[in-house]
């Protein structure tokens, strides 16, 4: 072989890595295209126009729905991460406890039971709780939706834990560090990139909820899939496709500009 | 926040505790640190499964719902059928195919995330340290599109018309266009899309700790590549495995939407049969019967594998 | 971190103070389908009243059924179909708003005034209605399409073409008229042929989904049982798309907006439901979603190419098959589920 031998390398690694980046970004493309079509279908392409961007900036339905679908997502995803994290220090890298199986399997158990099933129940819970109380408020989805996120976030979280080194932090501690120092300063940066991945997925899957929403959801509270699933059965028009591809050139400009700031730190 | 919970600090500098009480402290300290989630997932999703529950002790309403009679129709049904023609019992065999279905589904959809998604993270873990978010942004970036969307925009590239068809046809080196959608192949190809985060980020994180010391010291003893990764690389990232399995196999046994989209709706998958009976088809306690059933069998399976998994983990740390 | 914290914070404090439904005066909660209600008419009635109108979607009367059913909603307007319109009264979830005694009850269609599913009108007032029928592309098939046996017993040509709504009432029903069975029926010998058949014809069918009129753009797919408004739009993006009304028989849906017994805007839901019986605002409705409605002189409103799409209009020859499903008892539904999870297993 020419090039120089490098450990990490794994022979065809990196065009796996390549072709999947390529074919995650293959339905994008045809996302973004469509939400040019001057026709109303998804899938035929009629011409070259800006009318489904008007049609969203005209649209107040989605508009409201797509900032409530984020509000939750960031919402859940901050508050599933921080309970997560929690958890992940207190189930991970300790001796055997009684209780630990129950604790982890209570943790698991959202992602055991199919959307339906939450919802429905959910539903009966959250319904004697809306007429008790006359709250119809945004908390019932955010709640809902924390709790399915956690072990989203949390398994990531204890993958990164497990193994880690704990000398580490014992030798923070036999220099006179605080535990909260010793945690801040040592553990915490340890576990950043799982709290990433675990958040970044907490997300993602809040962002894509259907079912539960569907089931949770007050008066005047469609989500961004909700209001997609209400579209299914009649017709589905590239407005979506222009509201998602506003998203995505969004999210790719807060991403570009986060990676640029930290880099010039490094 | 964690830091708010962060426990009160010990006194470093304190005489020392017997060893007994220090145990007790730390056990007290695990608790303290789980509370929230234990709170949290019992009053937002345990708590309100035990409805489902008791639904699948009672008699299905008229309209959907239930109705406050005690029953075991709901149990019985879910392995058990009479013949709605000469009103013969047997096995409700439709259940079980669909339940085959769903399992071999899930599995094939587990395998083509880890072959795809284990080069993919390595590939990102192996990256300059500035760089490495960015690759995973990447990664996660079309999943803040609707999945719905995400789907359709799928179908464009996969059906008869498609892109990848036309392409083939254009290069001659297929007649006749390939029916990929509406296939077990398009089920699976959508769900190992929809999936493919949840293997990659849980991957990634225990990757991204690897020391690459040890691969140095097995290629200094002459090991081949095949053999550093079998007996180096994937013992130290197991857990990342054993996560992003779960995250993968357990979603995609009660997954909904990807089948009814890309698999043309012409076969029921678990999520679709439980769905049916909390909808069109009314029989509510069914539904919770058939739901706990599934809970149950996945409970099980997931604390023999976890156990397993982590003494395999054991032996090789 | 820490940076994050505050916005992170400041969101999540927004999150919480964001308001769900507001239960004021002036307001109107309407619970309906998706994709199914005109902004038009929504801004055209807020313009007249001063009430502000919110829209929450649904995907299916079972979910409308059981969240309303569950409580604690805050809507005050839903729109049932017409086979669940006796479902909602039994289960004493809708009110009667006095529909005869509204200005505008006059306009309703005298054909649509006294319906099996709610007599006078006590409950109800139209929303829209159509039909599920047989779409075909003639240029794939030239034969009769006024028949289910496209569906159920397919051509040649057809074969590995065909589209099913995955609806199990409609399916069920189109079946069992094929078969010349009733509605609802649990006559075990035309269930057997249903069933027979069923399992039989869906080794040629592509698909049970949703979304058809891409596929037949695009000629992905040359037949369906499908609902009519679909067959519409198909049509113009494929002109060789017919919809055949079968004549063994074919199902008719309407679905009308009813009063929830626990609105807590009941005025203002009365003024909406008298306003959607002006022609002009019925029109509206029609426009949008590309159905008919059942009001009487909105035609006159209604888009050109409606006014003699052929399917919207039922041609009088075929006018006597179609049906309205009813609201089936416990021991046909459960029949119907058991011959549908076999068909789908």
């Amino acid at each position: 072989m020419a090039r120089a031998f490098e450990v990490r390398r794994q022979r065809g690694f990196v065009t796996v890595a390549i072709l999947c980046f390529i074919a995650l970004y293959a339905p994008m493309v045809t996302l973004v295209a469509y939400s040019f079509n001057a026709g109303s279908s998804l899938a035929l392409w009629e011409g070259f126009s800006l009318r489904w961007y008007g049609a969203a900036w005209e649209n107040e339905a989605v508009q409201e729905a797509t900032i409530r679908s984020v509000v939750v997502a960031v919402s859940a995803s901050v508050l599933a991460t921080a309970i997560a994290t929690m958890a992940a220090l207190g189930t991970t890298r300790v001796p055997h406890y009684r209780g630990l199986t129950a604790v982890y399997a209570l943790i698991n158990q959202p992602l055991m039971v199919p959307e339906i099933v939450t919802g429905v129940a959910l539903l009966v819970v959250f319904a004697i709780v809306k007429e008790a109380t006359g709250y119809h408020g945004l908390f019932y989805l955010i709640a809902a939706h924390t709790a399915f996120c956690i072990p989203f976030a949390y398994l990531p979280i204890r993958a990164r834990l497990q193994g880690m080194d704990s000398r580490l932090e014992a030798a923070a501690a036999d220099l006179y560090a605080s535990p909260w120092a010793a945690f801040r300063h040592v553990t915490l940066p340890l576990m950043f990139p799982g709290i990433i991945a675990g958040a970044m997925l907490a997300f993602v899957i809040s962002l894509d909820d259907v079912v539960i929403t569907e089931f949770v959801k007050s008066a005047g509270q469609d989500t961004l899939p909700t209001y997609m699933l209400g579209q299914l059965r009649r017709v589905v028009t590239p407005e979506i496709n222009a509201i998602s591809t506003v998203l995505l050139a969004i999210s790719v400009a807060i991403v570009s500009i986060f990676f640029l700031v930290t880099r010039k730190r490094t | 926040m964690p830091e708010a919970a962060e426990p009160a600090p010990e006194a470093p500098a304190a005489p020392r505790v017997d060893a007994e009480e220090m145990a007790r402290r730390a056990v007290r300290r695990r608790w303290l640190l789980n509370l929230p989630a234990i709170l949290w997932l019992i009053l937002f999703a345990a708590g309100p499964l035990l409805v489902v529950l008791l639904y699948s002790f009672l008699a299905a309403g008229d309209y959907g719902g239930v109705r406050w009679e005690l029953s075991t129709d709901g149990w019985f049904a879910v392995l058990m059928t009479r013949d709605i023609f000469d009103d013969t019992l047997r096995l409700q065999d439709a259940h079980l195919a669909i339940f085959w279905r769903s399992v071999k589904l899930s599995v094939m959809t587990t395998l083509a995330c880890l072959l795809l998604g284990f080069p993919t993270a390595y590939f990102i873990a192996t990256r300059s340290r500035a760089n490495r978010n960015l690759w995973l942004f990447l990664i996660t970036i079309p999943f803040w599109t609707n999945l719905l969307i995400r789907t359709f925009a799928m179908l464009e590239w996969i059906r008869a018309q498609g892109v990848i068809n036309s392409v083939l046809t254009g290069l001659g080196i297929v007649d006749e266009p390939v029916q990929m959608l509406y296939t077990d192949f398009s089920i699976m190809l959508g769900m190992t899309y929809v999936y493919f985060p949840l293997m990659v980020l849980p991957l990634y994180a225990s990757m991204e700790k690897l020391d690459f010391r040890l691969v140095e010291a097995a290629y200094d003893l002459y090991a081949s590549r095949l053999q550093v990764l079998r007996g180096v690389i994937v013992p130290l990232v197991s857990p990342g495995i054993v996560a992003g399995s779960i995250l993968v196999f357990i979603p995609s046994l009660g997954a909904y939407v990807t089948p009814r989209v890309l698999g043309g709706g012409k076969q029921m998958m678990l999520g679709n049969l439980i769905e049916l009976q909390f909808g069109q088809g009314r029989n509510w306690p069914l539904g919770a019967a058939l739901s706990i059933s599934l809970l149950a069998l996945v409970m099980v399976a997931l604390i023999f594998y976890v156990r397993a998994a982590q003494k395999g983990g054991e032996g090789h740390g | 971190m820490t940076k994050l914290r505050g916005p992170l914070a400041g969101l999540t404090a927004l999150a919480l103070a964001f308001p769900g439904a507001a239960l004021a005066e002036g307001q109107l909660n309407i619970f309906n389908w998706g994709n199914y209600t005109n902004p038009e008419l929504i801004e055209k009635f807020e313009a007249e009243y001063g009430v502000e109108v919110s829209i929450t979607d649904y995907d299916s009367n079972d979910t409308a059924l059981a969240k309303v059913k569950a409580g604690g909603h805050g809507y005050d307007l839903v729109v049932p179909s017409h086979s669940y319109v006796p479902i909602w009264v039994k289960e004493g979830l809708i009110a009667k708003p006095g529909i005869p005694e509204m200005a505008n009850y006059g306009n309703i269609d005298p054909r649509w005034r006294d319906v099996a599913w709610d007599p006078g009108r006590e409950y109800t007032v139209p929303w829209q209605w159509g039909s599920v029928g047989v779409v075909v592309d003639t240029s794939v098939y030239s034969g009769d399409i006024n028949t289910s046996a496209v569906i159920f017993d397919p051509p040649e040509e057809l074969v590995g073409k065909i589209n099913v709504a995955p609806e199990m009432q409609d399916v069920m029903h189109t079946a069992i008229y094929y078969h010349g069975g009733e509605s609802c029926t649990t006559d075990k010998a035309v269930l057997r042929k249903v069933r027979d058949t069923l399992v039989e014809a869906k080794k040629k069918w592509l698909s049970m989904d949703y979304g058809i009129i891409e596929k037949f753009a695009g000629k992905d797919l040359a037949a369906s049982l499908y609902w009519n408004g679909a067959a519409f739009r198909a049509r113009e993006k494929n002109a060789d798309v017919r919809y055949g009304y079968p004549k063994e028989g074919f199902v008719l849906w309407m679905d009308s907006v009813a009063l929830l017994k626990d609105a807590q805007n009941v005025e203002n839901a009365k003024l909406f439901l008298n306003f959607i019986m002006e022609p002009e605002n019925a029109a509206l409705i029609s426009a949008f979603a590309r159905y008919a409605n059942g009001i009487a002189g909105s035609e006159e409103f209604m888009p050109e190419d409606m006014k003699t799409a052929p399917e919207v209009i039922i041609p009088d020859e075929f006018a006597a098959s179609g049906r309205f499903t009813e609201s089936c008892p416990p021991e046909a539904q459960a029949l119907f589920t058991a011959i549908w999870t076999e068909l789908q297993k």
